[in-house]
């Protein structure tokens, strides 16, 4: 099982993958919002995503778990 | 009588420095705050502070009718918008004036007519500003387009109206790129977009963004407070601003001042306000846009004209003339402003946290225009800046050496921010020698990889 994680506070403004997707590594999966700017979370390996745990608007710490690979 | 109240719709830095100048001419103050900022300076700093919803813009500062609401319980004259959020809102300026509130600022009109690109660029062309050429009418096959490149001269930028994010650009020197681009344009437009309309426009090569701040009462005069070099820029942001600057000459600087002017004359203009230009290689210089509101580095024109620019913007709304005429608007010594942001200083991403210690000295030519201490908490919802510093001395040299003392004199910790950054442009060898453009930072960063 592989977590990403967010690398920022901020809250959620995009969310590209769903559960069963396929992941490649360097892919966006989700892209925060923070201090009015656009920041992509990316995958640093690939998998496919067994769980995404934000929806948009959510408020996300640093080191926050997004999604969920297996 | 009780004295008049103003109401700052903003937060910040601004909203303090806004507060400041209303305390020194008189005037009651409120400030409105969100959730996330009510631990800031600003807030208690003002003699009444209202709290007006949760952190995110939409739902606190950009509540329209709930901050004029708020006024008018309070008994608020004038409401000061700062810069972003609501400064250039047009409808906002309407509701104030339709409240019976003086929005400081010039009129919804104005607000509009240069809110829309188009429009300013109509105007302003009409009135004889300066405008980049071209642009206007669709090239429908390559002949027209070449003609069109022959009377702009080169190079020019081809464009697909319908492009973005770089897609549909290309940049052409002569006649033969122009025809070669000019059919796998055509062809990429039309695949990508699923319409191929094409334009023609002058390209400014590695241009400067030069700007000019104006100065109108409400009885018909308008006075220019010289120019800013704001080329110091990173993901279209200004960093470092300057006056006078290093590359506008005395002949071009009486030029793109009285420009201005006429800019702003076009308008009907009141207020305060600046006037922006691209200035090429050549020093030709092309409107871009107007902003009808205070600017982020006005600091920079106060330390050199010695002028007060929120007491003018105060003086205006109270349809007072201005106090001075053009020819007693003198500038001395040079004067530069450097943003602090709370960001990393290589990669420029956001770095939201507290801050642990927060020290900064001011005297002498060293002002600071700051939204924090010791202990603030930097939060994501808002812009990333958190304090400038303008310094000012007697020459260009002097200002940089004073920039390069102070930041390594203050003390900030806590959160990533772009100190490293500033002084990496201040001790660059083209910086001093104040050449530079739009590009420079981009240089930097590709000379630093």
């Amino acid at each position: 099982m592989k977590e990403i994680v967010s690398t920022m506070t901020g809250s959620v403004f995009q969310v590209h993958v769903k559960v069963g997707d396929e992941v490649q590594p360097g892919q966006e999966v989700v892209i925060l919002e923070s201090m009015k700017m656009e920041i992509p979370i990316t995958a640093e390996q690939g998998g496919t995503v067994k769980e995404v745990k934000v929806d948009v608007g959510d408020f996300v710490n640093e080191g926050d778990v997004v999604v969920v690979l297996e | 009588m009780a004295r008049k109240k103003v109401l700052i719709a903003n937060r910040g830095e601004i909203a303090r420095r806004v507060i400041r100048t209303c305390k020194q001419q008189g005037y009651g103050t409120v400030a409105i705050y969100s959730a996330a900022d009510q631990d800031m300076p600003y807030v208690e700093e003002a003699d009444e502070a209202v709290h007006i919803g949760p952190a995110p813009v939409a739902q606190s500062y950009l509540q329209m009718d709930k901050i004029i609401d708020v006024a008018k319980d309070l008994g608020v004259a004038m409401i000061h918008p700062g810069y972003g959020l609501l400064s250039e809102n047009a409808e906002f300026a309407r509701k104030c004036q339709e409240a019976g509130i003086t929005f400081i600022g010039p009129s919804p009109e104005v607000i509009r007519q240069m809110g829309d690109k188009l429009v300013a660029r109509q105007i302003m062309k009409q009135a004889g500003v300066p405008v980049v050429p071209g642009g206007e009418t669709e090239a429908q096959d390559v002949e027209q387009a070449l003609a069109q490149a022959e009377a702009i001269g080169y190079p020019v930028m081809l464009k697909a109206s319908a492009g973005g994010g770089g897609i549909g650009l290309s940049v052409c020197h002569h006649p033969g790129e122009l025809e070669k681009a000019y059919a796998s344009a055509k062809g990429r437009a039309k695949a990508y977009f699923g319409q191929d309309h094409m334009f023609v426009e002058k390209y400014i090569e590695d241009p400067r963004h030069i700007e000019v701040q104006i100065v109108a009462d409400q009885h018909g005069h308008i006075c220019h407070l010289f120019e800013r070099d704001c080329s110091i820029q990173r993901r279209h942001q200004k960093v470092i601003e300057e006056s006078p600057s290093p590359f506008v000459d005395e002949q071009t600087r009486a030029k793109i001042c009285q420009t201005a002017v006429k800019a702003a004359q076009a308008v009907g203009y009141t207020g305060v306000g600046t006037v922006e230009f691209i200035m090429g290689h050549d020093k030709a210089f092309y409107f871009i846009e107007m902003n009808t509101r205070l600017q982020v580095e006005h600091p920079v024109t106060e330390a050199i004209t010695g002028y007060d620019l929120v007491a003018l913007q105060l003086a205006i709304a109270e349809n007072q003339p201005l106090p001075f005429a053009q020819e007693e608007v003198k500038r001395e010594g040079h004067a530069i402003e450097l943003r602090i942001y709370a960001e990393d200083p290589v990669t420029f991403m956001p770095s939201p946290g507290q801050i642990t210690l927060y020290e900064r000295q001011e005297g002498d030519g060293v002002r600071f225009d700051d939204a924090i201490r010791t202990g603030s908490r930097i939060t994501p919802y808002y812009d990333p800046l958190i304090a400038k510093l303008i310094v000012s001395d007697s020459t260009r040299t002097a200002a940089i050496e004073k920039g390069i003392r102070v930041l390594n004199e203050m003390k900030l910790e806590g959160i990533k921010h772009n100190i490293p950054f500033l002084l990496d442009v201040l001790n660059h060898e083209q910086f001093r020698a104040g050449n530079y453009t739009t590009q420079f930072v981009k240089h930097l960063r590709e000379v630093a990889r």
